[in-house]
């Protein structure tokens, strides 16, 4: 059985799966950008803080995902809970580190000016510096989001949603029929997802970054 | 519109000290800031100025000291709502880059919960204020001259009718053409508004363009001198604001004043009609024991300069001689004046608001109103 062919008789399998992966990735990564961007607004503007933030999520990502998983599972079981639980510690990093740099990055004289007219501070900050800084974020937001792609397979380890069953099952049944084909299938599954939502996160920067500020 | 809307500013005693510094960044100012009117802080770079100005809208907290607006204690109020009652006006403008223009403008009255319509009748108004068009309000500030930027600036600052209007080198980061129009704009709008307007500069020539005061400030922002830009330049109070004013204070004091303020000759030249005979002038002219006379065409302005030797081969007035070639109008500075007369080589025409004739200025006017200025401000010293 040829790839194309396996892929056509599984369809109502994967297609479900691909969707749960789609959805995994994007609650999970919904809930590190709230959580990367108020960690990136504390501590923006303390270097100390700054550098603090950073290394602590960098030291996460340097945690194979295998292990995290694995690390996890003896404290919240099996299933969705380690499985939200290491892709939001994950995509925390990319969205922390250009929260940070975005903010800093917005020119002090217009935030001057903002607070000589008369805005308060969090007027300043939700309706100067962060949708200044948003398009940083957001490509934070987005390199988040791939990441996670690719993590969520490994989730199948803990028995978590998504694409990553397929080749957890391809690759445990190696050399069997049709083993390859599994693995590819979701393997492939998982690409394409990626491009489809990083062509939605164009669309998005499209709808919500000010012509102002737009390359 | 001349009554003004502004209202007096005072400082007294008010210390700005940072900690860990030894000396105080701001140290024991008082002064009172008439209302109404554009006084200038201007002194070198780092001295205090910026920090003494944005001590008045509380973007910096004074040490100790009181500041009053129109009598009212600021320190005593909340500072936002303080803020949308003082116009902020500053280098580069500081537009917010992610809004249009017309959302930049109407920042401040959103803040104060203006209605919608209300907000952009007041942008359309302030736009045409600050000389744009209305096409202006849908762009982005990034597509916008620096100039242009400027403007906004101003118009955003003024946008919630302030009394006050804070400006910190708002024309510092132009070029010097488009810097002389903003001058020129704001002290037109200045002239129909009434302001209170803190304007810091460190540019002395921008401060005797638009001041009504100068303070001079040095170090940890103590005064050197307030007072009328016509004082400092005709008596420094001292060697700092000498240097400070800089080579040709003369210069610059004429400047402030305009031909219409002294004396204009209104017979010291012989003047002929084009249609006169040449006999009739060489009479005058021999009468009179001129050797120029000034030629006016059928509108009675200023056309040609004759000397005696041109009328002896001439047969009409039309032609002969050379053309005027500066003339100055009344409202023109003497600084312009003085400029005409080193051209053209002699007394400089004075022309009316249709460019009649109305006599002429010589260089014994001009530097008589300098030794008189001198004078007057040499008395009030001592």
């Amino acid at each position: 059985m040829s790839l194309w062919e396996f892929i056509a008789q599984r369809w109502d399998r994967l297609l479900p799966e691909a969707a749960l992966h789609a959805s995994a990735v994007i609650q999970c990564t919904a809930i590190a950008a709230v959580a990367g961007v108020a960690l990136g607004v504390a501590v923006y503007r303390s270097p100390t803080g700054s550098a603090l933030a950073t290394a602590l999520t960098s030291a996460i990502l340097t945690v194979p995902s295998f292990a995290l998983l694995g690390l996890l599972i003896p404290v919240l079981g099996l299933g969705v809970p380690p499985t939200v639980v290491a892709l939001v510690l994950y995509a925390l990093l990319p969205i922390v580190r250009n929260t940070i740099v975005g903010l800093a990055g917005v020119d002090p004289a217009i935030t001057d000016a903002a607070r000589g007219i008369g805005m308060n501070r969090l007027r300043v900050l939700t309706r100067v510096e962060l949708r200044l800084a948003w398009p940083a974020i957001l490509a934070g937001i987005r390199v988040s989001t791939q990441l996670l792609m690719g993590i969520a397979a490994i989730a199948a380890y803990a028995k978590g949603p998504g694409l990553g069953t397929e080749i957890f099952s391809g690759l445990a049944r190696a050399g069997s029929a049709n083993a390859t084909n599994q693995a590819l299938a979701g393997t492939i599954g998982i690409v394409v997802l990626a491009l489809v939502v990083d062509g939605l996160y164009v669309l998005v920067a499209r709808l919500t970054v000010s012509r102002g500020i737009r390359d | 519109m001349t009554e003004h809307t502004g209202v007096e500013i005072r400082l007294d005693h008010v210390t700005k000290r940072y900690p860990g510094q030894e000396a105080p960044a701001v140290d024991d100012v008082s002064m009172t800031l008439p209302a109404g009117r554009i006084t200038v802080f201007v002194g070198p770079s780092g001295c205090g100025k910026t920090t003494t100005m944005k001590m008045i809208n509380r973007l910096i907290e004074p040490t100790s000291g009181t500041i009053t607006m129109g009598g009212e204690d600021v320190l005593s109020m909340d500072p936002d709502k303080l803020r949308r009652r003082i116009g902020y006006a500053i280098q580069q403008a500081g537009l917010f880059p992610h809004l249009t223009v017309a959302q930049n403008i109407g920042v401040v009255p959103g803040l104060l919960g203006w209605d919608k319509s209300r907000v952009a009748d007041r942008v359309r108004e302030m736009l045409d204020l600050v000389g744009l068009d209305d096409d202006f309000a849908g762009r982005f500030p990034r597509s916008l001259s620096g100039g242009q930027q400027q403007r906004v600036g101003v118009a955003r600052a003024l946008a919630a009718d302030p009394p006050v209007l804070l400006m910190d080198e708002p024309f510092g980061a132009v070029d010097p053409i488009t810097r002389g129009n903003l001058q020129d704009e704001l002290l037109n709008l200045q002239s129909e508004l009434g302001k209170t307007i803190v304007f810091v500069t460190h540019d002395f020539d921008e401060a005797v363009k638009l001041g009504d005061r100068i303070a001079v400030l040095g170090p940890r922002s103590r005064v050197l001198q307030y007072d009328t830009p016509e004082a400092i330049l005709a008596n420094p109070a001292d060697d700092t604001v000498a240097g400070f004013v800089g080579a040709g204070a003369s210069l610059k004091q004429l400047t402030l004043l305009r031909v219409r303020d002294v004396e204009v000759d209104r017979d010291s030249a012989v003047t002929a009609s084009a249609v006169d005979s040449v006999a009739d002038l060489r009479t005058r002219m021999t009468g009179r024991g001129a050797q120029w006379a000034l030629v006016l065409d059928r509108r009675n302005r200023p056309s040609r300069w004759v000397h005696a030797r041109d009328l002896a081969a001439a047969t009409s007035l039309a032609a002969v001689g050379k053309p005027v070639g500066d003339s100055v109008s009344l409202k023109s500075t003497l600084q312009d004046a003085l400029e005409a007369i080193l051209t053209e080589g002699g007394n400089a025409v004075v022309t009316g608001s249709r460019g009649e004739y109305l006599g002429t200025i010589g260089l014994e006017t001009v530097t008589a109103v300098i030794a008189r200025l001198r004078d007057e401000h040499a008395e009030v010293e001592s």
